[in-house]
């Protein structure tokens, strides 16, 4: 089942940077230690089609076991791809590996953990520099110091850090010199995978603050993979919903948390509270029964029916394609064309 | 508050030794829990909301932790002049409480039925017979499917939010006049999150238990919490009853708190507005306000005088906060 990839509605943001088209990443599922063999397959992505444009922010969210992380792992090249199709800066690079493609300079990531991904025993400097090192750039000692100095500025950052050790700054501080080497290779796409969830709550608009304002300098792109809908709500142009690896529905920012049409959606929003009892005490609240079933086994048809509270026959046996609605926006229900009345989750913005 | 309080905690201090000397992780902490009331304790990592939690029960591991001053008084009695025998009798039984990962705090190798009966048979002296139909019964009241046979199983067989739901049985199992629940959703889904707290405030409200919630998440405390205690750096930095709090929020900590985090029906892509820093070193924290260092109001005064808690208003609001500045008040 192909899905076409849903264009955004709106021009604002320059061309066509990256395009994923029915990407499909499958795990076998092997039992037996002496006599190995595959007993089934777990689909994490099955059948993912979307594109981001220069300069815009395309978020994923979802529950875990979704497949946001499989999928942007899949970008990045760092898991290989069952079947589908990515297309980045007009290449095709489905059969790139990253050790050996030539886009990786181009594509870069910002990991959830900055304790666990920047090295305990490298001094900052050769922490950001490591890449420019690697890709042969700043052949002096004092163009290679410079260009440090300069991208941790970037990030906010005093250049004299780069003489000292990741365990002496804070989690903040370390998310950014995480997104300083992100960028010491000048990237168009930047894949930030859950990059404040590992933070204390005061910190985290630090970090994103930096990738906005970095975004409208140096014209970057985001995949921003994330679970916290407020975080994501806040960066991103555009939204995708994941569940069970397939896209439930895309859409532009604020029809999407405005109007969200998907059951899965809905019920999404509506289960995160806000920060605010009297406009709690307000919403409608609808809460799903039951957990996300496991990817081993997916429902079938809608692999959400047996949590729909609007589930149909059809949705027991059929599952429903990605269709485009109305212009930039796609949903993947069989109610969609028919929606009954969309449970407003949020309170009308002003 | 005309009735006499369920929890009264004062004065609270609790020091640990560690290689770089001694550190006071909650520092003259006080507050009241109402019979049937949830409190919230919110702060960031390091600002001794969960010590506070282990110290009401008694848990904190002696050495390298002591709390050394303070009351904690309960139905009456201070916990902290009871034998290990008469806190053995309160725990799980008079007060319970609910850990973040459920798959840590419960036993992989007794079945979930055995766990949630051992409390009735150790606090009630009832038979393990009646004991685990009590068990079954506690399942079906959190909506475990298929209680029975579920019974028998282990604590892998079930999803987290299921494990949970059995922590929360366990719990509830000697009705309990209160539940403390360490953040309790923190490693499940969004959607089981909500289901979770709907449930902890659905059977807290049935059998008239308090709740003590100790969360970072400011929607999690707008949503389920009646009144609210701010925690920075070891102390309470402010206090008040959720719905004034969030309207009226005095600590500059706790508007910082407020500003920074986006809002899922706020403005969307404008500039947040971050606490700079980041949270002190327990081990080194100056003389003066702990938060004054990241406050944009800070005084000169603020780095040497340590703030008091004191009431903000009359004391009908119940709104108390630790500030040295007095313009600080409501509207």
């Amino acid at each position: 089942m192909s899905s076409p990839s849903i264009e955004p509605a709106s021009a604002r943001h320059g061309d066509e940077l990256l395009r994923v088209d029915d990407l499909k990443v499958h795990f076998p599922v092997t039992r037996g230690v002496l006599f190995r063999h595959t007993v089934g397959v777990v689909k994490a992505v099955d059948g993912v089609s979307f594109t981001i444009r220069r300069g815009e922010t395309l978020g994923l969210v979802g529950e875990s076991g979704c497949g946001k992380s499989t999928t942007s792992l899949a970008v990045l090249r760092m898991q290989p791809v069952t079947a589908g199709r990515i297309v980045f800066e007009g290449v095709d690079i489905t059969a790139q590996d990253r050790s050996s493609g030539t886009f990786r300079r181009r594509m870069q990531m910002v990991y959830q953990d900055p304790y666990g991904s920047l090295d305990p025993r490298m001094r900052v400097r050769d922490i950001v520099g490591e890449p420019l090192a690697v890709h042969g750039i700043g052949h002096t000692r004092a163009e290679y110091h410079e260009r440090v100095a300069a991208l941790l500025a970037t990030v906010g950052l005093l250049p004299a850090m780069a003489e000292r050790y990741p365990h002496e700054f804070s989690g903040g501080q370390r998310q950014r010199i995480a997104i300083a080497r992100a960028l010491a290779l000048e990237p168009s796409l930047v894949i930030c995978d859950e990059p404040v969830s590992a933070l204390d709550v005061s910190i985290q608009a630090q970090v994103i603050n930096v990738l906005m304002e970095l975004q409208q300098r140096l014209q970057l792109s985001y995949l921003f993979v994330a679970h916290d809908l407020a975080v994501v709500r806040h960066i991103s142009h555009r939204v995708a919903v994941m569940y069970l690896g397939r896209i439930v529905e895309i859409a532009e920012r604020d029809t999407l948390f405005r109007e969200p049409l998907h059951p899965y959606t809905q019920a999404l929003l509506s289960a995160v509270p806000v920060a605010d009892p009297a406009a709690e005490a307000l919403r409608p609240r609808q809460v799903l029964r039951g957990e996300v079933p496991s990817v081993m086994r997916p429902p079938s048809g809608c692999r959400f029916h047996p949590r729909c509270p609007q589930a149909m026959d059809v949705c027991r046996s059929e599952a429903p394609a990605l269709n485009e609605v109305s212009r930039g926006r796609a949903v993947a229900c069989h109610l969609h064309g028919k929606v009954a009345l969309p449970i407003h989750a949020l309170a009308t913005s002003p | 508050m005309t009735t006499e309080p369920l929890l009264s905690v004062r004065g609270l201090t609790t020091r640990f030794r560690t290689d770089r000397g001694p550190l006071v992780a909650v520092h003259d902490v006080s507050f009241d829990v109402a019979p049937g009331e949830t409190l919230a304790i919110v702060g960031e990592s390091g600002s001794g909301k969960s010590v506070t939690a282990l110290s009401i029960l008694r848990l904190i591991p002696n050495p390298p932790g002591e709390i050394v001053a303070g009351q904690i008084v309960f139905e009456g009695h201070d916990l902290l002049k009871m034998s290990d025998a008469e806190m053995l009798a309160i725990r799980g039984n008079r007060i319970a409480m609910i850990f973040q990962e459920p798959m840590n705090s419960l036993n992989p190798a007794l079945t979930v039925g055995l766990q949630v009966a051992e409390p009735m048979r150790q606090h009630r002296g009832v038979s393990w017979a009646a004991a685990l139909d009590g068990a079954k019964a506690l399942l079906k009241k959190v909506h475990i499917p298929d209680a029975e046979s579920r019974l028998h199983t282990y604590p892998h067989q079930y999803s987290g939010g299921m494990r949970q739901r059995a922590m929360i049985a366990m719990a509830l199992a000697c009705r309990p006049r209160l539940i403390i629940a360490d953040e309790p959703t923190t490693a499940l889904d969004v959607t089981v999150q909500a289901q979770i707290l709907d449930l902890l405030k659905e059977l807290t409200r049935e059998t008239g238990a308090a709740l003590i919630l100790i969360t970072h998440d400011l929607g999690v405390v707008a949503r389920y919490a009646d009144r609210v205690v701010v925690m920075y750096a070891g102390r309470v930095v402010e206090q008040a009853p959720a719905a004034r709090l969030y309207r009226h929020p005095l600590h500059p900590y706790t508007r910082g708190l407020l500003a920074s985090v986006p809002r899922l029906d706020g403005a969307a892509g404008e500039r947040l507005v971050p606490i700079d820093g980041a949270p002190p070193d327990l081990a080194a924290l100056p003389p003066g306000c702990a938060f004054a260092p990241r406050c944009t109001r800070a005084l000169e005064r603020c780095a040497q005088t340590r703030p008091l808690l004191r009431a903000a208003g009359d004391a009908s609001c119940q709104h108390h906060h630790a500030c040295l500045r007095d313009e600080l008040t409501v509207d």
